[in-house]
């Protein structure tokens, strides 16, 4: 302030001196000051870093119970868990990785990114985002919480034990007594209760809030997927919640929607359940996709091939999702109409996202490829999505499905979607994003290790698991007998976790090194193009200090290039 | 799955080779491209720095990747309709056995009955016999099965003899079997359902036309008396205790429907769905305590002494 002074001449101009501004509680490394940055914040960027930062804790404990799965399965008939402990672990495992491990980082992305992307200070209701964490946190805690329940730790009392999509009846109070299944279904209703928050904060943010000259057409692909995930959530996740509240009644007021015994209906649960199922694989996919669209046009120094069809492609992979939710029901008895027409559906959705596939290789095609960590963890996912997505063209074919549903080709199948694909280009993203959020570059050598040990690790273990369905080894057995022939596949599947679970420590170590040890960043290490690159890292809580205006697809392109600039072509 | 030996199997097989060799040709396809694309256009050494030519995308090229998967889905489309009416909504000739299966946690009861499911004339348990079919139209002989469940849903998947189908309360589905080879195949349930979801196996026993009514009519044969006086002796405390309220014996006042039939279960292979041989060492065990061989499962320990479970051991062992 009072370097400006000088230039005032008169005594009356004198500018005011501010006084210090006293925020008591908020000295620097205080306690308070710790509390205030965490659990009062209602900065977009925090609340980011908390989600993913959740997210990652809970992958980290639903990693450990897929290891145990996987160790149980590594002899037939073995006795290291017994069957309900097995039950609970697969349960939770499925419900963690869904709820508090996909949901949480995608939310973490979109909190962190969407506002910088399009140039704005906040999302729209910095509060309102807030609640959707905290929510979010209960629920997990909650859920975990059934754990510490009766009679405890080992052979626990009532963890929910009724598979991730805990189908009707097998959650009637005849069939799971105790309050394992009410664990499970408040902590669903809660998390329901913080995604929807969160996605009409997305959507209200994305629609009135971009910087001048940001027309639709002129978003990023990144925020664009984000539209259509928030749409999906909005849409899909009340089913959910509904039907959360029906079994509740059922179980405590006597209501018999799902109740078979008392003449309620099984596969009423399972419609439910799955229309928000099938769009849940897309919301959680389609941020894949939006990682995935960003790191490729960066690394391959040219911009997205197609933009357009991408956003067409996106919300018509959208639209299709809503209505093919039943391929999870070919075997429970349907009319060869209804087959028939879930089987068609299914398979037109493949159109749209083999046309990604094709633009993103596109993007690639005539480009000068950095080989560098986000883009590596991105080819791997262009490699591992193909394959998930052919194997779920061959489960769309009904009669197909009526072998491999519900076997271990499926849990193949979708870990190649969730890890393959998902997991990879999270990978990427925070490879990509951790010098913007953090100021310092991560780790290569590490890196490295990380992406080579976790990608052998993937195929090792999941690959197997198309076999051993093939070979007719169902899904969610605690053990199997030793002459079916599925021994080998599942040792070999086992193994596989070794890779994987170093690959993460890697991960996990490069996080915490690179935080004090990394590179100084810069503001655009990657020499991008976005908006977030144009501020500092880690942004300032107001994200820019003058509020830019862009006139492209790309702003910073136009201002490294102002002699071929994009808005000449698009 | 890759080795069918029954009619709907090898349909099934048909369809899944067309399907695999159209994903296989598509996989090698954008594999290649890939690898193309990362190996030529990955920055070289000797990059002189210079941004790439800036291309925004190509109607022509983007129409062409969308009509192509478009053609091929219309294949996939058309050959999945077919094969989807062709087994779902097959006719069953008169002479088809029909059986109906009610999945319990965690067994598998099973009636031999009329067309509708009705008029039970032979009940047994997790082992299904069936005569071998034959692929001269003239001679084929399929097997017909109405599927029940008594409590949760299961799902009755045997790879090698058809696709699975749930097993739902308050609903009744249908499959068939057409087996062409003799032989036992064996089997799942593939839908979760609780603590021994895993140990609730099926065995399908594919036997001659001559062997099949062999089978049938030992079956309904009345089963013997009890001789030596522990054989008396179990017989006594199988009355005596609560055996008979759940399990059944044909043509005595052991009525009981909750658990297995136990008539003729000595001529069953396995004991308790698939955990165990049927033989004296694991009976002895199971009637001792059942929840050692099977965690969880629905028959309670009868806190018998060894003297007794011998004794009933013993009349078990001929009821055969």
């Amino acid at each position: 302030m009072s370097a400006h002074g000088t230039t005032n001449t008169a005594a009356n101009d004198e500018p005011y001196e501010f006084p210090p501004l006293e925020r008591p509680g908020e000295e620097k490394g205080s306690l308070t000051a710790l509390i205030q940055n965490l659990i009062f914040t209602v900065d977009h960027k925090k609340l980011g870093l908390m989600y993913i930062g959740s997210g990652l804790f809970f992958f980290v404990v639903a990693g450990i119970m897929a290891s145990l799965i996987r160790l149980q399965l590594f002899f037939p008939g073995s006795q290291l868990l017994n069957p309900d402990v097995y039950n609970r672990l697969f349960t939770m495992h499925g419900t963690a990785m869904v709820f508090l491990v996909g949901m949480p980082i995608l939310f973490g992305f979109a909190n962190y990114l969407i506002p910088i992307m399009i140039g704005t200070r906040d999302m729209a209701f910095p509060r309102l985002n807030a609640f959707g964490f905290w929510v979010f946190l209960f629920s997990g805690a909650f859920l975990f919480f059934s754990y510490l329940g009766a009679p405890g730790l080992y052979a626990a009392g009532s963890a929910p034990d009724v598979g991730w999509f805990a189908y009707a009846p097998l959650t009637a109070k005849a069939f799971s007594r105790g309050h394992s299944t009410d664990y499970w279904t408040l902590s669903i209703l809660f998390n329901g209760i913080g995604s929807i928050a969160t996605s009409v904060n997305i959507l209200v943010t994305i629609f009135c809030l971009r910087c001048k000259g940001m027309t639709l057409g002129k978003m990023p692909l990144f925020v664009w997927m984000f539209v259509v995930v928030a749409f999906l959530v909005v849409i899909a996740v009340p089913p959910l919640t509904a039907c959360q509240i029906m079994l509740t009644l059922d179980r405590y007021l006597g209501a018999v929607f799902f109740d078979t015994q008392a003449g309620g209906s099984a596969v009423l649960w399972q419609h439910f359940f799955w229309i928000f199922g099938h769009p849940e694989v897309y919301i959680l996919m389609i941020p894949g996709f939006a990682i995935a669209s960003e790191i490729i046009p960066v690394f391959s120094r040219k911009p997205i091939f197609g933009y357009p069809v991408m956003v067409a492609a996106t919300v018509s992979i959208a639209f299709i999702s809503l209505g093919v939710w039943a391929h999870h029901m070919f075997t429970v008895g349907m009319t060869s109409l209804g087959n028939t027409f879930f089987a068609l559906s299914t398979m037109v959705i493949a159109v749209p996202t083999g046309i990604k596939i094709f633009n993103w290789i596109g993007t690639m095609y005539g480009g000068k490829l950095r080989l560098e960590l986000p883009m590596l963890f991105c080819i791997a996912f262009l490699f591992q999505f193909l394959i998930a997505g052919l194997t779920g063209v061959m489960l769309a074919v009904t009669p197909f499905d009526w072998q491999l549903s519900d076997s271990y080709f499926v849990v193949a199948h979708f870990h190649y979607v969730l890890i393959g694909a998902l997991l990879f280009t999270f990978f990427a993203g925070f490879y990509y994003w951790y010098p913007k959020a953090f100021g310092r570059m991560m780790n290569v050598k590490l890196g490295h290790w990380h992406f080579w040990l976790f990608t052998i690790g993937f195929h090792i273990t999941f690959f197997p698991q198309h076999i051993a369905g093939f070979l007719g080894m169902p899904r969610r057995i605690f053990t199997y007998e030793a002459d079916r022939g599925w021994e080998i596949w599942n040792q070999i599947s086992t193994l596989g976790v070794i890779f994987q679970v170093a690959g993460v420590l890697f991960f996990v170590y490069n996080l915490i090194y690179s935080y004090y040890r990394g590179d100084v960043a810069g503001d655009d290490p990657w020499d991008a193009w976005t908006l977030e690159w144009a501020t500092t890292s880690p942004p300032p809580e107001y994200n820019f200090e003058k509020i830019p205006e862009v006139r492209s697809r790309r702003p910073l392109w136009d201002a490294k290039h102002p002699e071929d600039p994009d808005w000449k072509f698009e | 799955m890759f080795q069918p030996q029954s009619k709907p199997a090898e349909m099934i097989h048909d369809v899944s080779l067309i399907v695999l060799a159209i994903c296989a040709g598509i996989f090698v396809v954008v594999t290649t491209m890939l690898v193309y694309v990362v190996v030529k256009f990955r920055r070289r050494k000797d990059d002189d720095g210079q941004e790439p030519p800036q291309i925004y995308g190509s109607r022509n090229i983007e129409l062409a990747w969308t009509v192509i998967p478009i053609l091929i889905t219309f294949v996939l489309a058309f050959v999945t309709t077919r094969t989807i009416g062709e087994i779902q909504d097959a006719e069953m000739p008169e002479n088809a056995l029909n059986i109906r299966v009610v999945g319990h946690q965690w067994w598998w009861e099973v009636h031999y009955t009329d067309a509708n499911g009705e008029n039970s004339y032979l009940t047994t348990a997790n082992e299904i016999h069936v005569p071998v079919s034959s692929r001269d139209p003239e001679k084929r002989r399929p097997t017909h099965l109405l599927l029940q469940s008594a409590d949760v849903i299961h799902s009755f998947w045997v790879p090698q003899l058809a696709g699975k189908t749930d097993v739902v309360p308050n609903r009744t589905n249908k499959m068939w079997l057409e087996p062409y080879t003799t032989g036992t195949f064996f089997g799942n349930c593939a839908e979760y359902c609780g603590t021994q979801h895993a140990n609730m196996l099926l065995r399908v026993i594919v036997q001659t036309p001559e062997e099949f009514d062999a089978w049938l009519a030992q079956q309904k044969a009345p089963i013997p008396a009890p001789q030596t006086a522990q054989e008396i002796e179990g017989h006594r405390l199988f009355y005596a205790n609560s055996c008979v309220n759940c399990h059944k014996l044909d043509g005595t006042l052991a009525e009981g429907e909750f658990g297995p039939d136990l008539t003729k279960m000595m001529t069953r292979q396995t004991l308790g769905a698939g955990v165990a041989p049927m033989d004296e060492a694991s009976l002895k065990i199971w009637i001792k305590d059942p929840q050692i061989l099977k965690v969880g499962c629905l028959m309670p320990n009868m806190q018998l002494l060894d003297t007794e479970v011998d004794a009933i051991v013993a009349y078990l062992l001929t009821l055969k």
